[in-house]
C-alpha cells in the first residue's frame, strides 16, 4: 500500500478525508473584499463616534454599541483572521475562550457588583 | 543508534551535538528525557514539602509548643501549599504527560520540542525561585492563595510575597507553554488510524487538563499582575483606602483554583484508568461516557468558583446558584467512579503495586469527593469553612486521590521509563504503610475540623481538647513517612539491581507496551497504524479484541525506517531563554532595574536566537528491528 | 504555501514529525530560505504552529477580559477625580482606532501578498502595518503624558489604577507586535517575503488582529461608553 492509499484509509477512519493535501490556505480572498471590509469597518468606527453625541440615542446607546462593536469583532476575526475560511478547529477553539470569557466574567461582574462593593 | 546526518555547524547558532552526559540533558528536547527531568524534580520538591509538612506536624502535635514561631509556621503553610500543589503534583503529572504521550498516541515527539525544553525549564528555575526565598529575608507567608490584603505592602513588608508572585508567574507561564503544546500534540500528531475515539483515556484526561490550564492560567496571571502592580507602584486594585475591594482577590484567584483541583486530580484519574483494564484484563468499562464525563468535569470546573467564597456574603441567590453548579460536578464524577468499579467487576484481577494504589485512589478520593459534596452545601460551609474539615477534606483528594493515582502510574508506568520493575513486595508494603499512616494523620482532621479547630493556625491552648487527635495526626504524619521511604528505597534498589522489564511487562494494552523499555529516541521503528482502542492488546489476543478494520499491511512511514529517522535537534536555547526569563523575575523580586534590563533583554535576543536557529533536526538510523 | 511534504501529506505526517529532509537539512543555513518553507501539517490539517497561535489567543480571551471586568467592576467607585468622562478623548481615540485598524488591513494585505509570492507587496505592506502600529503607539504615549498632567496616575485612584494597567497592556502588546513585525521586515531583507515565509508572517498577523480586536473592544467599553457617565 502507498502512501496515499494509507492517507485515504487513514482519512476514512477519521472521517474527514483530506488525504489530497487540502491545507489551509486553499481557500483564496479576493483583494476587493478585503477592502471592503477595511471601508466598513471605518465606517463603523465613524458611526460610533457620532452616535455618542446624539442625546436622542442616549436610551438605546449600550447595546446599540454593543451591537457595532460586537460586529467589526466578528468582521476582523471573521475575514482578517481567515476564522470564516479555515477550519472549523479554530473557530472552535477561539470561540471556545471567548465564551468562557464572557461567561465566567460577566458573571463574576455580577456576583461582585451584587455585593455593593 | 548511528546519527546519519548532523546539522552543519555556524558560528553562534552551534547545536550541541552531545547523545549523552551533562549537556546532552541540558540541551535535550527529547519529551522522554524531559519527563524524566520533570519526575525527578518533581519527587524532589515532594520531599522538601513533605518536610515542611513534618516540621508543622510536630510544631502541633501538643498544646502550646514554640518549636517554631507563628510567622515560621505561616511561612511553612504557605510553602508547603505551594509546593506540593505547583512544585510536586503538577510537574509530576507533567512528566507522564511528556513522557507518554507521544508513546500513547503513536508519535516521536510532541509538536514543540524546545518549547517542552523551556517549560522543563522555566519550572525548575521558578521552584528554585520560590525555594530560595528562605535565604532572602524570609519566605512567602500569606496562605497558598495569598488573600488580599495580607499580601499588600502595606501588610506584608518582606520580600516573600514578591518571590511568591514573580515565582508563581514563571510557574504559570511554564505550563501555559506546556497546554499548548499538549493540546497540538494531542490534535495533530496522531498515528494514522488513532481518531479521538480511539485514544488512550489517559490522553483525554491530558486533554482536559490543558484545556483547564489554558483557560484557567491567565486568571491567576491577572490576579498576580494586579498584586504586582499594587505593591510596586502603589495601584489599588485591593486598596480599600483608595476604594479597592480585597474580593477581587479571592474572585480572580478561585477562577483559576477550582479549575486547578481539576487540572490536579483528572491526570491521575486517566492514570486509574489505564492501570485498571491493565490489571483486570478487561477493556475500560463504558470508554465513551468516562470520556464525556471528562470533558464536562473540565467545563462545569469554570463554573463553581465561588463556591469557596460562601462566607464572604455573597447573598443566597449566589449562594445557591454555586452550591447547585458544585453538587453537579459530583455526578460526572460519580459516573467515572462506577466505571472503574465496573471495569474490575468479573475481570482476571492481578494484584500489583499499580492496582492496589488505584484501589486506594478508587476508595480515598471517594471519601475526600463525599466530604467536598458536604462543603458544597452552603449552609454547612459556614460551619466547616477555614476548619480542619477543609483540611482533611483537601488530602483526601490531593494525597489520597492525585497522589495515590500517581503513585499507581510510578509503579506502572517506571519499567518503560527506566527499563527495570520496581520489587513488588516492597511496593505493597509501601503501599500499605502508606494507605494506614495517610488515614491516621488525615481522618482525625475531619474530628478537628469539627471541634473547631481552624486551618493556619500554629498552635492551640490544652483546655480546648485538641491535643489527642493532634497527636494522633502527627504520629501518623511520620507512618506515611516511613511509607515514602519504603518507596525510595524500592526506587534505590531497581535502579541498582532491579530485574529487567522488557518491553511489556505488564501484558498492556496500549503502544507504549509495544516498543523496548526504555524506548529508542525515536520511540516508533515504524509508526503503527492503529485501527482499535487499545491497539497493543488487539495486535497479541486478535480473537479478544474488537477490531473494527483489518490493518492496513504497511504504512506511510514504512520508508523512513529504511532511509533513517529524523527527530529535531537538541537546543541551548531553551535554558537560555528561561535563565533569561529569571533572571528578569529575579530583577523584580529585588526591584532592582538593570537586573530587569538584562532579564528583558536577554530574553529579546533568546527568543530572536530561537526562531532563526529554527527546530533543526538529525537523522538517526533505527537499530534492531523492534 | 504549497510546500508541505508529498501528497499524502498527513498520514505520514504527525508520526513523521512533520518535518523531513526538507527540515533537518535546511539546519545550519540559518539565513537560508530553507527553513520556513516547511510546514507541519498535522492530522487536522492545520500547521502546528498555527494552531498553537489559536491556542494562545483563545487563553489571551481570559487574560484581557479579566482587566477588563476589573474595570468595569471600578467604574465610578473612585473615591476622588480625575474621572474618565473629564479625561478621556472620544475623537482622538477615535482616529486612533482608525489607525489601527488600517494597521490590521494592511496586514492581512501583506499576508495576501506573500502567499502569492508578491514579495514587495509583502514587505511594502508588512512596513506599512508596523508604522502604523507605531502610530496608534504615539497616539497612547500622546494620551497618557496628557492624563499625568491632568492629575491621572496609577496611584491617584481606581480609575486611574484600572485605566492604566488595562490600556497599558494593552500598548504592551501592541509594542511586542511591532518589534515582530519590524523582526520580520528586517529578516525579509535577507531571506525575502515570498510563500515560504507566509505561514510566520500569518502568524503575527493572527497576533496582530487580536490585538486589533482587543482594541475594538476596549474602544467601546471605555472611552465609547464613558459619555454616559
Ligand atoms: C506528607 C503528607 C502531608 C502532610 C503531613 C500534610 C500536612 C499539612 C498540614 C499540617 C497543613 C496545614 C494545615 C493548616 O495549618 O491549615 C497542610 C496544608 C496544606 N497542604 Fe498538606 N500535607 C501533606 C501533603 C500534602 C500534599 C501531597 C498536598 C498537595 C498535593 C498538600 C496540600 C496542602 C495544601 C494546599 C495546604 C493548604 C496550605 C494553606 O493553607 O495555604 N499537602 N498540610
Ligand atoms: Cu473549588
Amino acid at each position: 500500500m502507498n502512501e496515499r492509499e494509507a492517507a485515504r484509509a487513514h482519512g476514512a477512519v477519521r472521517g474527514h478525508a483530506e488525504a489530497h493535501g487540502a491545507h489551509e490556505g486553499a481557500h483564496v480572498v479576493p483583494t476587493s473584499t478585503y477592502l471592503k471590509v477595511g471601508l466598513v469597518l471605518a465606517v463603523i468606527t465613524a458611526v460610533e463616534f457620532g452616535i455618542v453625541y446624539v442625546p436622542a440615542l442616549k436610551p438605546v446607546l449600550i447595546p446599540l454599541l454593543l451591537i457595532l462593536s460586537a460586529a467589526k469583532f466578528v468582521l476582523v476575526a471573521g475575514f482578517f483572521m481567515h476564522l470564516k475560511f479555515d477550519r472549523w478547529v479554530l473557530a472552535g477553539f477561539f470561540a471556545a475562550g471567548l465564551i468562557l470569557a464572557l461567561g465566567t466574567y460577566l458573571g463574576l461582574g455580577a456576583i461582585f457588583a451584587h455585593r455593593g462593593g | 543508534m548511528a546519527v546519519l546526518e548532523q546539522p552543519r555547524q555556524v558560528g553562534l547558532l552551534r547545536r550541541p551535538t552531545s547523545l549523552t552526559g551533562f549537556w546532552s540533558w541540558v540541551t535535550t528536547v527529547d519529551h522522554k528525557r524531559i519527563g524524566i527531568l520533570y519526575f525527578w524534580t518533581a519527587f524532589f520538591f515532594l520531599l522538601v514539602g513533605g518536610i515542611e509538612a513534618l516540621v508543622m506536624r510536630l510544631q502541633l502535635a501538643h498544646p502550646d509548643l514554640e518549636l517554631v514561631t507563628g510567622d515560621r509556621f505561616n511561612e511553612l503553610v504557605t510553602m508547603h501549599g505551594t509546593t506540593m500543589i505547583f512544585l510536586a503534583v503538577m510537574p509530576l503529572s507533567s512528566a507522564f504527560f511528556n513522557y507518554m504521550l507521544p508513546l500513547l498516541i503513536g508519535a516521536r515527539d510532541v509538536a514543540f520540542p524546545r518549547l517542552n525544553a523551556l517549560s522543563y525549564w522555566l519550572y525548575l528555575f521558578g521552584g528554585i525561585l520560590l525555594n530560595v526565598s528562605w535565604l532572602f529575608g524570609g519566605a512567602p507567608n500569606a496562605g497558598w492563595f495569598g488573600y488580599a490584603p495580607l499580601t499588600s505592602s502595606v501588610y506584608n513588608l518582606g520580600r516573600g510575597i514578591d518571590f511568591w508572585i514573580q515565582g508563581l508567574q514563571l510557574l504559570g507561564v511554564s505550563s501555559l507553554i506546556s497546554a499548548i503544546n499538549f493540546i497540538v500534540t494531542i490534535f495533530n500528531m496522531r498515528a494514522p488510524g488513532m481518531s479521538l475515539m480511539r485514544m488512550p483515556v489517559f490522553v483525554w484526561n491530558q486533554l482536559a487538563t490543558s484545556f483547564l490550564l489554558l483557560f484557567s492560567l491567565p486568571a491567576v496571571t491577572v490576579a498576580l499582575i494586579m498584586l504586582m502592580f499594587d505593591r510596586y507602584f502603589g495601584a489599588n486594585f485591593f486598596n480599600a483606602a483608595k476604594g479597592g475591594d480585597a474580593i477581587l482577590w479571592q474572585h480572580l484567584f478561585w477562577v483559576f483554583g477550582h479549575p486547578e483541583v481539576y487540572i490536579i486530580i483528572l491526570p491521575a484519574m486517566g492514570i486509574v484508568s489505564e492501570v485498571l483494564p491493565t490489571f483486570s484484563r478487561k477493556p475500560l468499562f463504558g470508554y465513551s461516557a468516562v470520556v464525556f464525563s471528562t470533558a464536562l468535569i473540565a467545563f462545569l470546573a469554570f463554573g463553581v468558583w465561588s463556591h469557596h467564597m460562601f462566607t464572604v456574603g455573597q447573598g443566597p441567590v449566589v449562594n445557591t446558584v454555586f452550591a447547585l453548579t458544585t453538587m453537579t460536578i459530583a455526578i460526572p464524577t460519580g459516573v467515572k467512579i462506577f466505571n472503574w468499579l465496573a471495569t474490575l467487576w468479573g475481570g482476571s484481577i492481578r494484584f500489583t503495586t499499580a492496582l492496589l494504589y488505584s484501589l486506594g485512589f478508587l476508595s480515598m478520593f471517594t471519601i475526600g469527593g463525599l466530604s467536598g459534596v458536604m462543603h458544597s452545601a452552603a449552609a454547612s460551609n459556614l460551619q466547616q469553612h477555614d476548619t480542619y474539615f477543609v483540611v482533611a477534606h483537601f488530602h483526601y483528594v490531593l494525597i489520597g486521590g492525585a497522589l495515590f493515582g500517581l503513585f499507581a502510574g510510578i509503579y506502572y508506568w517506571f519499567p518503560k521509563m527506566f527499563g527495570r520493575m520496581l520489587d513488588e513486595r516492597l511496593g505493597k508494603w509501601g503501599f500499605w504503610v502508606m494507605l494506614i499512616g495517610f488515614n491516621v494523620t488525615f481522618f482525625p482532621f475531619h474530628f478537628l475540623g469539627l471541634l473547631g479547630m481552624p486551618r493556619r493556625i500554629y498552635t492551640y491552648p490544652a483546655e480546648l481538647g485538641l491535643a489527642r487527635w493532634n497527636l494522633v495526626s502527627t504520629i501518623g504524619a511520620f507512618i506515611l513517612s516511613v511509607g515514602i521511604l519504603i518507596f525510595l528505597v524500592n526506587v534505590w534498589k531497581s535502579l541498582r539491581y532491579g530485574e529487567k522489564a522488557g518491553p511489556d511487562p505488564w501484558d498492556g494494552r496500549t503502544l507504549e507496551w509495544s516498543i523496548p523499555s526504555p524506548p529508542p529516541v525515536y520511540n516508533f521503528r515504524r509508526i503503527p497504524y492503529v485501527h482499535t482502542r487499545d491497539p497493543h492488546w488487539a495486535r497479541k489476543y486478535p480473537h479478544l479484541a474488537q477490531a473494527e478494520e483489518p490493518p492496513p499491511a504497511a504504512t506511510a512511514a514504512d520508508s523512513e525506517a529504511e532511509h533513517g529517522i529524523h527527530l529535531p535537534s537538541p537546543s541551548y536555547m531553551p535554558i537560555l531563554l528561561a535563565l533569561a526569563i529569571t533572571v528578569g523575575a529575579f530583577g523584580g523580586v529585588f526591584r532592582n532595574v538593570p537586573l530587569v534590563a538584562l532579564g528583558v533583554v536577554g530574553t529579546i535576543v533568546s527568543v530572536y536566537l530561537w526562531s532563526v536557529e529554527g527546530e533543526g533536526g538529525i537523522v538517526v538510523e533505527p537499530e534492531g528491528d523492534a | 504555501m504549497a510546500e508541505h511534504h508529498g501528497t499524502g501529506g498527513h498520514a505520514l505526517q504527525g508520526p513523521a514529525r512533520g518535518p523531513g529532509a526538507a527540515q533537518a537539512l535546511a539546519v545550519g543555513h540559518p539565513q537560508g530560505a530553507g527553513h520556513h518553507a516547511h510546514s507541519e501539517v498535522g492530522v487536522t490539517g492545520i500547521d502546528n504552529r498555527k494552531l498553537g497561535m489559536w491556542l494562545f489567543l483563545a487563553s489571551e480571551c481570559m487574560f484581557f477580559g479579566a482587566f477588563i471586568v476589573a474595570y468595569i467592576a471600578y467604574q465610578g467607585k473612585s473615591l476622588s477625580g480625575p474621572t474618565p468622562e473629564e479625561l478621556l478623548n472620544i475623537p482622538l481615540t477615535s482616529l486612533s482606532t482608525f489607525v489601527l485598524l488600517m494597521s490590521s488591513l494592511a496586514m492581512v494585505l501583506a499576508v495576501q501578498a506573500a502567499q502569492q509570492d508578491r514579495q514587495a507587496d509583502a514587505r511594502k505592506w508588512l512596513l506599512a502595518t508596523a508604522l502604523l502600529g507605531l502610530g496608534f503607539l504615539s497616539f497612547q504615549a500622546y494620551e497618557y503624558t496628557h492624563f499625568i498632567h491632568a492629575g491621572l496616575t496609577l496611584s491617584v485612584n481606581l480609575f486611574g489604577t484600572t485605566f492604566y494597567t488595562l490600556t497599558g497592556l494593552h500598548g504592551l502588546h501592541v509594542t511586542i507586535g511591532v518589534g515582530w513585525l519590524l523582526a520580520l521586515f528586517l529578516r525579509s531583507l535577507k531571506v525575502g517575503l515570498g510563500r515560504a515565509q507566509a505561514l510566520s508572517l500569518e502568524l503575527a498577523g493572527l497576533y496582530w488582529h487580536f490585538v486589533d480586536v482587543v482594541w475594538i473592544v476596549i474602544f467601546t467599553l471605555v472611552y465609547l461608553m464613558s459619555v454616559l457617565g
